[in-house]
């Protein structure tokens, strides 16, 4: 089972050691992790994309709270959320081509934020499957080059962690 | 006032109370050894090796129940405190390690007696700091002081870089430690102690089964008082003996591997199974599936992560032990000693817990409890790891807290001696006896040497056998009696041995001379002694019940 999660740390070095040691530790791959600071300086915000059992994973969580360093853990278990990740896709446009991959950007309402003579750099945010499906969409033209980053998610509605 | 950091450092020792470290110098420490000079107050004992260092600074901390500290300089000196650290940390105890690093300038770059100690040590530390500014060095020190003796207790480690050591600081002492992502919970949940209460009252076969978070929260006369009122027998594990005293007669002694059949077949018949600070080891519950199966459990424990790590926890309350009976025995009505007891007394009578006294040797059960008879039970007991442990578990009669001092997750040979020297240290009052076995105390011989250079009168007893015994005990029940590596018949002579380091030593190959030698070793008090008790070379502990059975396994009970 996938599960998300937001862990606010104590912003210092050695944080994020502590957190990944702790899932490095039981074989679990963090699949996607997205960190940085929040509206208070010392506090960072970690979202952390894990598959694994459901009784690990808790035990997991528990242990991470214990971390010093820990101050919060959220595990979006049954919990609705808003969730994005944003992709930079570098992909061949020569010039033939660019009409139709400018409009398979536009059905995702992705960005075309860099252009060469021989390509596009496509800019998409939106849920896993969203980025995925505009992968697919993109890969026969040859893509170039890929990155994307993990996942941020936050509670819809007016709670916080 | 301005101060070097190295003065700051042992400022600050000295504010949180420290009277005695354990330590071995190195070159990255030197700033820090040579103000030890102006700290009188402090007393810093040189080990041998800094394993020893570690082991005893924990001896000290679980006899005293204070901190215990160890200093050691960078790189081996830090790779060396690792298994004394990670000994601790299985068994939470309050412990601050202090290591020398290179110069923060220096650091990654792989400079002379360079390791990343924060690194190697974050798995088996409860937090751990590298000091780069010295300005943060009085907070960090009270930090990691406060971490180690509050919640769960556990080592810290402080990472001090040598130009931290020799730089300058404002220093101010620090009032008030205030960590925002840190704040364990002391308090049990008032719902869920009403519903242990009711649990308690409405349970026909309840057993107390006790750890040691009941030691070092000092919930002992809590433990003893619920156990009284409601005539609740008790059960405790390695690290929680002592808890009750254990010539009561609500005393089950040890359950698990090595536990008394009576206790076993206490929480194996249970419908209510009262945790107190206790962790579901695997070597108190054997295979999960069979485990006090017919018993709803009440879990009671500081630390969150532990309630329903291994076991379905029916009442689970997170809080300090202490507090937590102290408000459960306000909720507790008092109960008589029902059917269950006199069931459990009839296990008791029918599986003692008893060994066969051979004619052609020395039993080591019975030297241990010549100990309980010289010592009137009043020693402390320092043990290692190994057949030796288990018979002391066993045997030692323990009657106060902190009495029994052993390696118990980590299982550390050669934990014995330098933890017994630390004891000695922290309750000079108190004889301390060390367990050891031939095995064991070769691990870390080497502080003998520690003892007599301070006249520290430990008494150390040798059961030797002349075999890894436990490890030979399992070959010789699992393994076709193929005794792989375990012959350690090449030996040092004990006694010369103990000779050689300036100590007293003696050789006992016979039943008659165990209570003789035994007195004698009482009577010496400004050296160690080490009796080498020849024992019989193929005795094994029991009952047992193998790893990862059930107590419908159990061999060697009567």
């Amino acid at each position: 089972m996938q599960h998300t999660m937001t862990v606010l740390v104590e912003n210092r070095p050695g944080v994020l050691a502590r957190v990944s040691g702790l899932f490095a530790r039981r074989g679990f791959n963090i699949e996607s992790l997205a960190v940085s600071s929040t509206d208070d300086p010392s506090i960072s915000r970690m979202t952390i994309v894990v598959a694994g059992e459901d009784n690990v994973l808790e035990q997991i969580t528990k242990q991470l709270r214990k971390l010093v360093d820990v101050a919060k853990v959220l595990d979006y278990q049954d919990i609705p959320i808003v969730q994005r990740e944003l992709a930079m896709i570098k992909v061949n446009a020569e010039a033939t081509k660019r009409a139709e991959i400018m409009q398979i950007a536009d059905i995702f309402r992705a960005k075309i934020i860099d252009i060469s003579e021989k390509t596009f750099t496509v800019e998409v945010t939106g849920s896993n499957e969203k980025v995925n499906a505009i992968t697919n969409m993109l890969s026969p033209y040859g893509i170039i080059e890929l990155v994307r980053t993990g996942r941020i998610a936050m509670m819809r509605g007016e709670k916080t962690p | 006032m301005k101060l070097t950091g190295a003065q700051a450092l042992l400022e600050c020792l000295k504010r949180e109370g420290v009277d005695t470290i354990f330590g071995y110098p190195g070159g990255y420490v030197i700033p820090l050894y040579d103000c030890l000079y102006d700290f009188p107050a402090i007393k810093h004992i040189l080990v041998r090796h800094e394993q020893g260092a570690a082991h005893a600074a924990d001896g000290y901390a679980r006899a005293t129940g204070k901190v215990g500290v160890c200093l050691a300089t960078s790189g081996p000196g830090a790779t060396n405190l690792i298994t004394g650290i990670a000994t601790a940390y299985m068994d939470s105890i309050p412990m601050v390690a202090i290591t020398g690093q290179a110069k923060t300038t220096a650091l990654g770059k792989d400079a002379f007696q360079e390791a990343d100690t924060t690194g190697i040590t974050m798995p088996i530390t409860k937090h751990n700091f590298l000091i780069k500014k010295v300005a943060d060095l009085p907070e960090i020190v009270a930090k990691a002081f406060h971490i180690a003796r509050t919640g769960r207790p556990g080592p810290v480690l402080i990472d001090v870089p040598q130009d931290i050591l020799n730089g300058h600081l404002d220093y101010k002492p620090v009032e008030k430690v205030e960590i925002p992502s840190y704040k364990p919970n002391t308090e049990g949940h008032p719902m869920q102690i009403r519903k242990a209460a009711r649990a308690i009252a409405s349970a026909k076969r309840p057993v107390l089964y006790i750890g040691g978070g009941v030691i070092s929260s000092g919930a002992s006369r809590e433990v003893v008082e619920l156990s009284e009122r409601t005539h609740i027998l008790v059960t405790t594990t390695l690290m929680g003996k002592g808890a009750i005293p254990e010539s009561h007669p609500h005393s089950l002694g040890m359950l698990g591997m090595h536990g008394t059949a009576y206790a076993n077949y206490a929480v194996a018949h249970a419908d209510l199974l009262i945790a107190v600070g206790a962790r579901f080891d695997d070597r108190v519950t054997g295979k999960l599936d069979a485990f006090a199966q017919k018993a709803k459990v009440i879990h009671i424990d500081i630390d969150p992560t532990e309630v329903g790590k291994t076991v379905h926890v029916d009442i689970p309350i997170v809080g300090d032990c202490k507090s937590v009976l102290t408000d459960l025995l306000k909720k507790v009505e008092p109960k008589v000693a029902s059917e269950w007891n006199e069931q459990i007394m009839k296990w008791k009578n029918e599986y003692p817990l008893c060994y066969k006294k051979s004619t052609d040797g020395l039993n080591p059960q019975y030297i241990i409890e010549q100990i309980n008879k010289v010592t009137d039970c009043g020693a402390i007991i320092a043990t290692g790891v190994g057949q030796h442990q288990m018979w002391s578990s066993q045997y030692i009669n323990c009657t106060f807290p902190r009495q029994f001092i052993s390696s118990g997750g980590l299982g550390t040979m050669g934990f014995g001696l330098p933890a017994g020297i630390g004891a000695k240290l922290g309750c000079p009052d108190k004889d301390v006896f060390v367990i050891e076995g031939d095995g064991s105390i070769q691990m870390n011989i080497q502080e003998l040497m520690t003892a007599v250079a301070y006249g520290i009168p430990v008494k150390i007893v040798i059961l030797n056998n002349k075999y890894l015994g436990m490890v030979r005990q399992w070959q010789e029940l699992f393994w076709k009696r193929r005794y792989s590596a375990t012959n350690i018949e090449a030996q040092p002579d004990f006694v010369k041995l103990a000779e050689a380091y300036g100590a007293v030593g003696m050789r006992i190959e016979r039943e008659d001379q165990v209570e003789e030698a035994l007195k004698k070793a009482m009577e010496i008090n400004n050296l160690p002694v080490v009796m080498d008790f020849h024992i019989l070379r193929e005795e094994n502990v029991y009952p047992m019940i193998p790893a990862g059975q059930s107590v419908e396994d159990m061999m060697g009970h009567k």
